[in-house]
């Protein structure tokens, strides 16, 4: 059996690997989500967060620019009340709003012939129709990752486009490396889905990260 | 000696054959087998086993395994049903065989077969035989001149090597080799890789000496990272070609029947080519260019590439498959302009391709090969239309004026110039070291008579590409693999 960790526990994963994430936090309570926002400073994202939460965006789990303390107790009230009772004790989960017009997706999957494999695509609303989706065998070699982003369809979308730097490939080859050589080292780690990752400037920023874990939870 | 090479030498270079089953029945495999060995001139001894004894193709048979000389069979080529095989492979160790090729089926294809396989395998690695097989035809070994099949062909010596977990898709190979004359060196279908498996082979082509590049035939694979390591490492020395089946449901479905294999999601391979280096082809024909392509050809330094064509359409047909295939069409260079304007009339194309419009005289076409390969800013050129004007010279031979009239003058003319054409290309491309593929249609429809143009091309050690796409694919294959080995060298 798997099961999936929560969205912040996934992107603790992945720092602890090594990944950069912008900082967050996981609350319980409306006021505490206000504390939280004012903290990070700027809009933030406010999202019901916990283990088994797979489609936030389906249950309109989400509330995204989110400017004023107000606007933060009010979405977090609205989203502690959609709570269902397998949710469990979900709790907020504070982000800072992450802008680029650009939306990847990255990934770990396990091939049953070739074992892990990182996976890079398009993302965003017309992801699933391109189906711009490539993968390499991890670990990643010498050049792997960079010939793994060079092979998108779509990879045009990462040189500079309509007003943005173009995307920093090494900071992308390292993220797909990282995720690569988690494959390796936890053989418990069954998949992992950073959907999306958004180009700030010109940086891949990890804004939604979900990992899936072989066994019972602990 | 490396220990994959020493592992399979017994397979591939055997000092002397053992062949069960053979039959006074002609049609029966181990007939089959013994007598393909026989015709294409086997260089060792051959030991036919025929349970009684008889006369096979008017020679003596061994009746049984043990009367056959300690020490002078390597390999037994097993076509007895699969209930004596054991038998078999006990007795043929005993008298020194270190390799077996078991043609016969009814193993792990089978659904009662699974069981009869792991003990072959389990028995091989006891006795110390290395197994290829079971359910295979068989396999080619050109510099040991060993046709080791239960079916036709045998192909010209050649530097291309073939492991296709396909029989009948590794004699597709080798039919395009007896065809367009780039041989093989070594060929083997790999049945149900109960033990050797495909990495083996491939592994083994990537280190024998014999092998310029390697051309494989993929449904499924036991074990996926071995694989990969042993591609890359072969992709590292020399290019390895291969064509995957199962890609589609269907065709996945088709290969689960086929060789009990599971296929991986076609993205995954996809990316695992990129990371290995293989050269993947959709389809055999082209797998089979590519492979004599780079068997023939220097490898591209780069994308940069010239059309040269006596064809106008082909020379617009190819420019479109240079920009779809990601080759770079370059604008051609003024100096290179300058010096073909000093050759011909103004109405040429004088830009590329380039189109001559008929202006050429005696020495033209060679001199214009010569200056497109010497030139700094070109990395390969492609070059259309070889054969033309001796498919005319073919015309008026069978014309009512031949060879009257200045025709027989004309025409030997013309042919004469096609097989010099042919060897300017050649000679242009070693010299310079830069790929010159020639394109024409005529090495496949002008092939009952033997046009003058492709033959110059074949006597040339070249092949000719059935089409300016076909070659201009190919040669974007190449550029993709030098990069990609540049880049990991």
């Amino acid at each position: 059996m798997t099961y999936t960790l929560s969205e912040h526990e996934s992107k603790e994963l992945l720092r602890a690997g090594g990944i950069t994430i912008p900082p967050e936090d996981v609350v319980a309570s409306a006021d505490e989500a206000a504390h939280a926002a004012a903290l990070l400073g700027g809009a933030v994202a406010l999202k019901l967060c916990g283990r088994g939460i797979a489609h936030k965006t389906e249950r309109n789990l989400v509330r995204l620019g989110l400017t004023t303390a107000d606007d933060v107790r009010r979405a977090a009230a609205a989203l502690l009340a959609a709570r269902r009772p397998e949710d469990g004790n979900a709790g907020l989960l504070v982000c800072p709003m992450v802008h680029g017009r650009r939306e990847l997706i990255a990934g770990l999957v396990r091939d049953p012939t070739f074992g892990p494999c990182v996976m890079l695509g398009l993302g965003g609303i017309f992801a699933e129709v391109a189906g711009d989706v490539a993968f390499a065998v991890a670990p990643l070699r010498d050049g792997d990752a960079e010939a793994l982003i060079e092979d998108l369809a779509f990879g045009k979308m990462l040189g500079p486009f309509r007003g943005e730097p173009a995307v920093d490939r090494d900071a992308l080859a390292r993220l797909l490396e990282t995720l690569g050589r988690l494959g390796g080292e936890r053989p418990d780690i069954r998949a992992i889905d950073v959907n999306p990752l958004i180009v700030a400037g010109s940086t891949p920023t990890v804004v939604d990260a979900l990992v899936e874990i072989e066994g019972a939870p602990a | 000696m490396s220990a994959i090479l020493e592992r399979l030498r017994p397979l591939f270079y055997p000092r002397g054959i053992i062949v069960t089953g053979v039959s006074t029945h002609p049609g029966k495999f181990g007939s089959v087998a013994y007598h393909n060995l026989i015709a294409n001139g086997y260089a060792g001894e051959l030991f036919p086993i025929n349970r009684d004894g008889a006369t096979c193709f008017g020679r003596p048979t061994y009746k049984a395994i043990a009367d056959v000389p300690s020490r002078r069979a390597d390999l037994a080529f097993i076509c007895t049903p699969n209930t004596v095989n054991e038998e078999i492979l006990r007795a043929c160790a005993a008298i020194g065989v270190r390799a077996a090729f078991v043609a016969s089926a009814g193993y792990g294809e089978a659904a009662d077969g699974k069981d009869m396989e792991q003990r072959l395998v389990a028995l091989g690695r006891d006795l110390g035989i290395v197994i290829a097989g079971p359910n295979g035809q068989g396999l080619v070994s050109t510099p040991a001149r060993m046709c080791a099949q239960i079916v036709a062909p045998y192909p010209p010596p050649g530097p291309i090597s073939v492991a296709s977990q396909s029989g009948n898709i590794a004699s597709s190979f080798m039919n395009y080799g007896c065809l367009a004359g780039i041989g093989m060196s070594k060929a083997i279908s790999c049945g149900n890789s109960a033990q050797l498996e495909i990495a083996d082979y491939l592994e083994y082509f990537g280190e024998d000496p014999d092998t310029e590049v390697s051309l494989a035939y993929l449904e499924g694979i036991a074990d996926g990272r071995r694989f990969l390591d042993v591609a890359r490492a072969h992709a590292l020395r020399k290019p390895l070609v291969l064509v995957r089946g199962g890609v589609t449901g269907a065709g996945k479905r088709a290969a689960s029947s086929h060789t009990g294999a599971l296929a991986s999601d076609d993205r995954i391979f996809a990316g695992v080519c990129r990371q290995a280096g293989i050269v993947r082809v959709e389809t055999v024909e082209e797998a089979y260019d590519t492979a004599a392509a780079f068997a023939t050809q220097p490898l591209p330094r780069g994308p940069r590439t010239l059309l040269f064509t006596v064809a106008g359409g082909w020379g617009v047909l190819s420019s479109d498959a240079c920009v779809e295939a990601g080759l770079d069409l370059i604008p051609l260079p003024d100096d290179l302009r300058r010096a073909i304007d000093g050759m011909v009339p103004a109405r040429w194309s004088r830009s590329n391709p380039i189109d001559l419009a008929g202006g050429e005289t005696r020495d033209t076409i060679p001199e214009v090969l010569e200056l497109a390969a010497a030139h700094p800013d070109v990395d390969a050129v492609v070059y259309l239309g070889i054969g033309i004007q001796a498919a005319q010279a073919q015309m008026f031979r069978g014309g009512p004026f031949w060879p009257d009239h200045g025709l027989e003058r004309i025409g030997t003319f013309h042919e004469s110039q096609d097989r010099r054409y042919a060897r300017a290309a050649a000679e242009a491309s070693r010299r310079h070291d830069k790929p010159i593929l020639v394109a024409s249609e005529l090495v496949y429809t002008d092939r009952a008579y033997g046009n003058a143009g492709p033959l110059g091309v074949a006597e040339s050690g070249r092949t000719t590409f059935p089409s300016g796409q076909r070659a201009i694919r190919t040669l974007a294959r190449m550029v993709r693999y030098t990069r990609w080995r540049a880049r990991r060298a």
